[in-house]
């Protein structure tokens, strides 16, 4: 058979299969918690309390919407491509959960007796796999809205299409410095090598920096959320999706905040590694929600600052301001690389 | 006739920031943001949270009218003149007079109001009604809480007005 990427499996299947569970379950868990911090923390931002009439304190608004979401009719437009328009949010939800596998959240540890590593599964292509979802991802906002057969949903998504590609490239090539600082693209490696050393948030702060900004904008956060930017096109790519459908747009949006706050997490700022400290292996998993959940409010602070961006400027940060820099980055790295080795 | 500027018009421009000094601008804005923002939220909220915790209103606020009695004798100050009704704008105050008999005494004057309506679907709380009573018996209360389900509640009778009303309102202290 032809192999395309080495998956280091050597756990017994009942191993994986609960890793795999238990992994969704703790990151899916963090969709809800991340809607309602996004609502709470924006609030409190603009001087309000947020949601707090649901549940304790408002701690239950998330479930409350997701439920009615659930529970509301389908609908579909008149001229909607019909299994089409039902594929696209379960692309959005499908890749935004795959990338979750890659993040680790510790080292190998012994399990029941057998070694088992606390993440999903740690190929050899690593990170690549990570942008490899993130361009199938693409499809779904693309699909949804040219599905719907909807002006708005069209111009969505084509805004989407063309913001997802622009960036993933000064996204891609912003990791090549950290990938041959390390000489590995596996991310188990990557966090090994920067507990070992350093975080990598030192010596490639550029990286770093057109990274957080490329993240921003893959996740179509604010201030790059132009393919819904809810003034001018009513809500982008999902439109015309309601209840469940539209749910899963909404939590894959969600989800992928939380994977891109993994991977900058895991890549920039040491993964599991706490610097002077040397916890025991089950704290591990804890400081890596702990990490990102700094990650995510740095999301939503960013979000209750900065305007959205104009098309034209997008594309110029994008092409003339991050892909440059990026290159002299991995340019300048490379150097570096090769000069101290 | 259209507008002519002229042969040549010459528009003054600032002088564009060159790529890095404008990169490094809006690095430092961005930074300048992030920390305002971050200030906000240090602040707190300053919502009042409304069913809960009422705003406290001035003492001049002009709310739902009160009819009044005199304090010692208990009679009704109003006396059925019907001059509010005149100088009421939206003319959504109704008053039926009838004479005081000496054994059914209801006002200290020499008739009394047999019907007084405000119709407060129509009131605009302009406080005419208070201005315009010369025995200061209709006078504007603090209550603002008055939506109904029926247009035929809002109109408030003369027993709903001399009532005292049931959900008081938070009067404003004089260093609020």
């Amino acid at each position: 058979m032809h192999l395309l990427a080495e998956v280091g499996y050597f756990e017994p299947w009942w191993m994986q299969l609960a890793k795999a569970l238990v992994i969704f379950f703790v990151v899916f868990n963090l969709v809800p918690l991340t809607l309602l911090a996004d609502r709470k923390v924006l609030g409190r931002f603009q001087h309000r309390y947020g949601p707090n009439r649901v549940g304790p304190f408002g701690t239950l608004q998330a479930v409350a919407d997701i439920g009615k979401l659930v529970f509301k009719a389908q609908f579909r437009p008149a001229g909607a491509q019909g299994w089409l328009f039902a594929a696209a949010p379960v692309i959005s939800m499908m890749t935004a959960a795959a990338t979750i596998a890659i993040i680790p959240f510790g080292d190998t540890v012994d399990i029941f007796g057998t070694k088992t590593g606390l993440y999903g599964v740690d190929p050899s292509i690593g990170i690549l796999f990570a942008f490899a979802f993130g361009g199938i991802a693409f499809y779904g906002l693309m699909l949804g809205g040219w599905a719907s057969a909807s002006k708005y949903s069209f111009l969505g998504s084509m805004r989407a299409a063309a913001q997802l590609i622009s960036y993933e490239v000064a996204q891609g090539l912003s990791l090549v410095g950290v990938i041959m600082m390390v000489g590995s693209l596996s991310l188990v490696d990557i966090v090994n090598w920067q507990a070992d050393n350093f975080w990598m948030v030192g010596p490639q702060l550029v990286a770093f920096l057109i990274f957080l900004v490329a993240g921003f904008a893959e996740t179509n956060r604010a201030p790059f959320d132009l393919p819904e930017a809810d003034a001018e096109l009513v809500g982008g790519y999902n439109t015309e999706y309601g209840g469940g459908r539209f749910a899963a747009f909404f939590a894959a949006e969600y989800l992928n905040m939380v994977v891109v706050s993994g991977l900058i997490v895991t890549l920039f700022f040491g993964g599991w590694h706490i610097p002077f400290v040397d916890p025991p292996t089950w704290v591990d998993p804890i400081v890596v929600i702990a990490k990102m959940c700094v990650v995510l409010f740095f999301f939503i602070w960013v979000r209750a600052t900065l305007p959205r961006l104009r098309y034209d400027q997008l594309m110029s940060l994008g092409w003339k301001i991050l892909l440059p820099l990026a290159t002299l980055n991995a340019f300048v790295t490379a150097i570096l690389v090769v000069v101290l080795d | 006739m259209p507008y002519d500027p002229g042969d040549v018009v010459e528009v003054m421009r600032a002088p564009r920031d060159s790529a890095p000094a404008g990169a490094y601008r809006a690095f430092a804005a961005t930074l300048k943001g992030l920390r305002m923002t971050f200030g906000r939220l240090a602040e707190g909220p300053n919502t009042i949270s409304y069913p809960e915790e009422k705003t406290p209103v001035y003492p001049r606020f002009r709310g739902r009218h009160k009819l009044h009695r005199f304090e010692d004798t208990g009679l009704e100050k109003c006396v059925g003149c019907s001059l509010c009704a005149a100088a009421c704008p939206a003319d959504c105050i109704r008053v039926v007079a009838a004479e005081n008999t000496p054994d059914n005494r209801v006002s200290a004057g020499e008739r009394y109001a047999a019907v007084y309506e405000i119709n407060l679907s129509r009131c605009i709380f302009c406080g005419y009604c208070e201005i315009a009573c010369p025995f200061d018996a209709i006078t504007m209360g603090h209550d603002y809480e008055m939506a109904d389900y029926n247009r035929s509640d809002l109109i408030f009778t003369k027993e709903m007005l001399l009532a005292e009303p049931l959900e008081r309102t938070p009067l404003r202290m004089a260093d609020e």
